[in-house]
């Protein structure tokens, strides 16, 4: 490897995709972001998007990518906590991770059978007594089922982190007087952030962007970041509007990163 | 960490687990349902396995996901350990940083921005949406994921394993051959792993740059499933389920041959 000719020569693919499919699709969005519908040169997707429509439309899916990351990271914490307490906690481990590893499509589906009129959810609510209500296509079902998808993602960095403390250090906690809520806002909590801080990183940016849930489960009333790209891409065919959404999406992920700092996920 | 899980946590445990695996067996178990719904069981029947396996249409892209799977998840090995390699041979910290930095870009970008922007990428350069649209953009996703399962290997690896093999007097070939790449051959498989699920699971970039005629799974269970409920799907998902336990198990294997670097380490959106 020493040899500088023969490591360019493995950096040419490389490289060429570096250009082709990093740098160019960055610019190229920022460039049509400057392309009103016509196609003619213009701020004007800009100043749209600093309109209420959007603002708001911003606003509430930050609000939701929130909600989802708070909620999973409060199941997620105990969960990992407890799993690191298990026995053979690499199985159990892996069998949180199993789920993550089926088609995303297909859980949101299984979903629209639970929560339907007629499904599961519904038979439960009537048997409990509550009797039947509409869970399909409400905020309620669509954070419910990201938060389910999103779950694993959140748990999978937070155990590593767990899992990686050194004992004697909640050994030497107790010995000093601390109680176990104390142990764990002073010690385990402080020493465990980076994995929760990984965990935030893997769900809250995806959360901005999940179109197709939207779209399933949530019956188009929830409108994301994301979903409003795709509908501007796909379906009005303003790409000019869609990459200015997809431009500010870009910066709010490079600020993110730039908070939480960028880690190799599950590290 | 050493106490003994109380009765409460253990119910907790429980209820994750079946918050966790409910909705996938609840699939399961309504594709033997006479009935066409996922309520109401009403009698055991295999038809909807049977008339998936008559559904031609389905099976092309069953068989075109496939492809486009193993085919970007073998592309994108090649390109990444190269890079990979090439990463670890610059000298500077800074030249690194930049490097990994860029490469790391995909790996965060949300997928609807990713799909949205190769969009526009293929358009300007006239590639037509289609089969090489797709395979181009899994490989484009893949490639960082292999590189940051193999530099950790490459990076464990002593530097004066490849100055002795030089002084022995191997060729530059020889030494990729026979030394770099047995030694991280469990990156690199795992690398080749990741990226073959990632490209079997994608959707969105894949419905971004996908033509009319062409289609993947993923795509297909979208567009059906907009439709409302056909238990075809849940057969589909009984078999799918079936095949993910099976590369999990393969996946374990590898990372627990490889014990270090990889293990848990999971890149999935």
């Amino acid at each position: 490897m020493e040899n500088k000719s023969s490591r360019n020569l493995y950096m040419v693919p490389y490289a060429l995709w570096i250009i082709l499919f990093v740098i160019a699709p960055i610019l190229l969005v920022l460039y049509y972001s400057f392309f009103d519908i016509e196609g003619n040169f213009s701020l004007v997707n800009y100043k749209n998007f600093f309109t209420p429509v959007y603002l708001q439309m911003t606003l509430s899916s930050f609000w939701y990518a929130f909600l989802i990351t708070a909620i999973a990271l409060i199941i997620a914490y105990p969960t990992a906590y407890l799993l690191t307490r298990t026995k053979h906690k690499q199985l159990w481990l892996l069998l949180i991770i199993v789920p993550s590893w089926i088609n995303l499509l297909l859980k949101a589906y299984a979903f629209i059978g639970i929560f339907g009129t007629y499904g599961a959810a519904n038979s439960f609510l009537e048997w409990v007594g509550i009797g039947s209500r509409q869970l399909l296509f409400t905020d309620f079902s669509f954070v419910f089922v990201s938060v389910y998808i999103f779950i694993p993602f959140m748990i999978l960095p937070i155990f590593n982190a767990l899992d990686n403390l050194n004992p004697s250090l909640l050994y030497a906690a107790k010995d000093l007087g601390a109680s176990g809520w104390t142990t764990f806002l002073k010690v385990i909590f402080p020493l465990t952030i980076d994995g929760v801080k990984s965990g935030i990183q893997v769900v809250f940016i995806p959360a901005l962007s999940l179109f197709m849930l939207t779209r399933l489960i949530a019956g188009n009333r929830v409108i994301t970041l994301g979903t409003a790209i795709e509908q501007h891409f796909l379906v009005t065919q303003d790409w000019g509007m869609g990459s200015t959404i997809a431009v500010f999406l870009i910066l709010i992920m490079f600020l993110f990163m730039g908070l939480t700092g960028f880690r190799k996920r599950g590290a | 960490m050493e106490r003994k899980s109380s009765f409460a946590s253990n119910i907790f445990l429980i209820l994750i687990f079946f918050i966790l695996y409910a909705p996938i067996f609840y699939l399961i178990f309504y594709s033997f349902n006479s009935g066409g719904t996922m309520s109401g069981f009403e009698g055991f029947t295999l038809d909807w396995y049977k008339e998936l396996l008559h559904d031609t249409r389905l099976l092309i892209i069953v068989l075109n996901t496939l492809v486009i799977a193993l085919l970007s998840a073998l592309i994108s090995t090649v390109i990444g350990v190269f890079g990979a390699i090439g990463i670890q041979a610059y000298k500077r910290r800074q030249t690194k940083n930049t490097l990994l930095a860029l490469n790391n870009i995909l790996v965060v970008s949300p997928d609807v921005i990713i799909g949205a922007s190769f969009l526009i990428l293929f358009t300007m350069a006239g590639i037509q949406l289609g089969f090489y649209s797709v395979l181009l953009s899994h490989i484009a996703f893949s490639i960082p994921i292999v590189v940051l399962l193999v530099l950790p290997k490459l990076m464990e690896m002593s530097p004066t394993l490849i100055d002795a093999a030089r002084d022995l007097g191997a060729s530059q070939w020889n030494v990729l051959t026979k030394v770099i790449l047995p030694y991280i051959a469990p990156g690199v498989f795992a690398g080749f792993f990741m990226a073959l699920t990632y490209s079997l699971d994608d959707f969105a970039v894949t419905f971004f740059v996908t033509g009319n005629g062409f289609s993947t799974l993923s795509v297909e269970i979208y567009s059906l499933a907009r439709r409302g409920i056909s238990l075809n799907i849940n057969a589909l998902s009984t078999l799918l389920f079936v095949v993910t336990i099976v590369l999990v198990v393969i996946y374990y294997y590898f990372t627990q041959r490889s014990s270090s670097g990889t293990k848990g380490v999971d890149f999935r959106r």
